[in-house]
């Protein structure tokens, strides 16, 4: 038997933690949230991400209560946030920058908003030590900030913002000073930690793949406004704009006329060439412009002419070797550039495909999202 | 290594021998035996015990000390909060001419900060002595306060105190238990620094000081009018011994800090 899928999003009767209602915020001139609604349930591992200047980080501020919305009102369990400041919230945030007190030890750190709740003692000594053991930290509990490694301070900031067991714990960027190995490591015990605690955690990023990790729910954004809300596989395979479709991994646009054409259009898209048919359940109007997004890793490359509906003929410009992937650059007729990419699974010196040679591009009729821009 | 020429070591000695020859002529004749101060008669701490005797001498260091530990704790809590207030409160009306007057008084002619001050006291009708040298000590020595403690809060990363809200303190309590812990060596150095200057201040204290207080520097300016006695040899040494200790601490005190702070970080990285 299936366990039931966790999403509160789709249920009508469940209450959200965190109620975005129309917010605004302006610094002067500046909008960096442009009237924003979005709820955020219990449990759930939000990501905000975008490229810097998107407005995630004042969306996450204004969580936190550094930063009051110009309009609109933010709800935490129902509650109106106005007026409360950051001391007196059941939310937490572990900083980019760590933010440890250094003339502080580790378990002080950790036991610092214990003790500004008045814990008694005990209580406090415990809490601590439970802390320490959940992030693996109890061999250095005595140490000063910076007598410990960068992957160990961040599992400090971790455990000292998870120390008073908040309702909600905000993540500002977590792993940005980790380098990529010890990264990886982190966000899935990211992920152990949020499983075991039951903490709703909102995590801020502009590293695709770190929120496609850990997020049940990922909130593109841009310029202020939220472009797409969806688990990271509807995101990276069900994109609604070109915008998300571009911002996840590696995508190629093309950019057409629609024709209806069976359960779904015939995209012209050079002229020509025959145009590559898409199913869609969207509706677009006869000769109207529209976008394809194809993941490179849809599109098939072969030397003999496939049998698929869709394919092109092209020219190897350049080839990205990655070691367990390469990623084909190919010129279509026209100038158009398309990428293509293979597994690497058999040994280098048996691949036939090299530079200029000529190669046919397929892909499946569902294969291309069709998009309005 | 480079060689020491003989050249370096020329100008070494010149150069130190031009700062430091009075200086060390005075620490000498401290301990001569003779009443004539220019003539060696031997080795003596007479004067040392003469000083003691003299209770003009002793009251007026007894002002000084007083003046130099009260003055320069007003200085270091009022130029503590300047500093705060202009590196943190953001952009504000007139904030850049707040920045550029704090410093004023640092190049300001001391004749004319005591004369200023001399003025306003008459003004105000408040009669001249021990607290209108306190007075006069803080206005000039906070701005020097104020200016070693931004220096150190311009690198502060404000996320420790959004940190320290964010697990409940209060404003006032992130300052007390985050804040002022970390800057803590910068607010040191900065009442050492006021405390010194205190100490060593003739002209001011001159204008300031009246009949019913005296501070030594003006004690011993006006004792030496009459002719240098050999026991101001042995106060002046005194004075150089404890303002010495007070700049060597100070230095010790930020050199140690930024040393433990390496140490730890190359253990971190050897970790």
């Amino acid at each position: 038997m299936a366990e039931p899928v966790f999403a509160p999003w789709a249920d009508p009767n469940e209450k959200p933690l965190i109620q975005f209602k129309g917010v605004t915020k302006r610094f002067g001139d500046f909008v960096a949230i442009d009237n924003l609604t979005q709820d955020i349930f219990a449990q759930e591992f939000f990501a905000l991400l975008g490229p810097s200047g998107c407005g995630k980080t004042t969306m996450m501020r204004m969580l936190a209560g550094f930063e009051t919305p110009t309009e609109g009102q933010i709800l935490i369990a129902g509650q109106d946030m106005a007026g409360v400041p950051p001391n007196k919230r059941a939310v937490n945030m572990m900083f980019q920058s760590y933010a440890l007190f250094p003339h502080l030890s580790v378990a002080e750190n950790i036991a610092f908003g214990l003790k500004r709740e008045g814990m008694p003692k005990g209580n406090i000594d415990d809490r601590v030590k439970e802390m320490l053991r959940l992030t693996r930290l109890e061999r250095f509990a005595q140490r000063k900030p910076h007598q410990i490694s960068g992957g160990q301070r961040q599992r400090v900031a971790l455990a000292r913002s998870l120390a008073k067991a908040p309702k909600l714990l905000l993540l500002d960027e977590p792993l940005g000073a980790l380098d990529a190995k010890l990264r990886q490591q982190t966000q899935f015990e990211l992920m152990d930690i949020q499983e075991k605690t039951g903490t709703t955690f909102v995590i801020v990023t502009h590293d695709q793949e770190e929120a496609m990790t850990v997020a049940s729910r990922v909130a593109v954004m841009d310029e202020g406004r939220i472009m797409q809300v969806a688990t990271p596989a509807e995101i990276y395979e069900q994109p609604n704009s070109v915008y998300v479709a571009d911002f996840i991994g590696d995508v190629n646009i093309i950019e057409g006329t629609a024709t209806p054409e069976g359960k779904g259009y015939d995209v012209a898209w050079a002229e020509g060439q025959r145009p590559f048919h898409a199913e869609t359940d969207k509706s677009f109007s006869k000769d109207q412009r529209c976008f394809l997004a194809m993941r490179p890793e849809k599109v098939a490359i072969s030397t003999d002419e496939p049998e698929a509906r869709n394919r092109v003929q092209g020219k190897i410009i350049d080839i990205a070797y990655l070691g367990n992937l390469s990623t084909y650059h190919v010129e279509l007729p026209g100038g158009t550039m398309m990428k293509a990419q293979t597994a690497n699974t058999r040994r280098l010196s048996r691949r036939a495909l090299t530079w200029e040679d000529q190669v046919w591009l397929s892909w499946t009729d569902t294969a291309a999202v069709m998009l309005e821009g | 290594m480079k060689r020491f020429s003989a050249f370096n070591a020329v100008s070494l000695t010149l150069g130190f021998a031009f700062l430091y020859l009075p200086m060390l002529i005075l620490v000498i004749y401290s301990f001569n035996s003779s009443k004539l101060v220019t003539v060696w008669a031997g080795f003596s701490t007479r004067w040392y015990g003469e000083l003691l005797q003299n209770e003009a001498f002793l009251d007026a260091a007894w002002v000084t000390i007083r003046v130099a530990v009260v003055s320069s704790t007003i200085a270091t809590v009022l130029g503590t909060m300047a500093a705060l207030v202009l590196v943190r409160a953001g952009r504000f009306a007139g904030r850049t001419l707040f920045s550029g007057m704090i410093y004023a008084p640092l190049v300001m002619p001391e004749v004319i900060t005591g004369l200023s001050l001399l003025l306003l006291f008459i003004g105000i009708g408040l009669d001249r002595g021990v607290l209108t040298i306190i007075l006069a000590h803080t206005t000039f020595s906070m701005c020097y306060v104020s200016v070693v403690v931004s220096s150190r809060l311009v690198s502060f990363d404000r996320s420790l105190e959004e940190a320290a809200l964010d697990l409940g303190c209060t404003p006032f309590q992130a300052f007390r238990l985050v804040t002022l812990p970390i800057i803590a060596p910068a607010v040191i150095s900065g009442w050492l620094l006021a405390f010194t200057l205190s100490l060593d201040d003739l002209v001011i204290a001159s204008f300031t000081a009246g009949p019913s207080a005296t501070t030594l520097p003006i004690k011993i300016f006006s004792a030496v009018r009459l002719g240098v006695s050999p026991e101001i040899n042995a106060l002046s040494t005194i004075m150089i011994g404890i303002v010495t200790v007070g700049v060597i601490t100070a230095s010790l005190i930020s050199k140690r800090a930024t040393l433990r702070q390496q140490a730890e970080e190359q253990a971190a990285i050897r970790a």
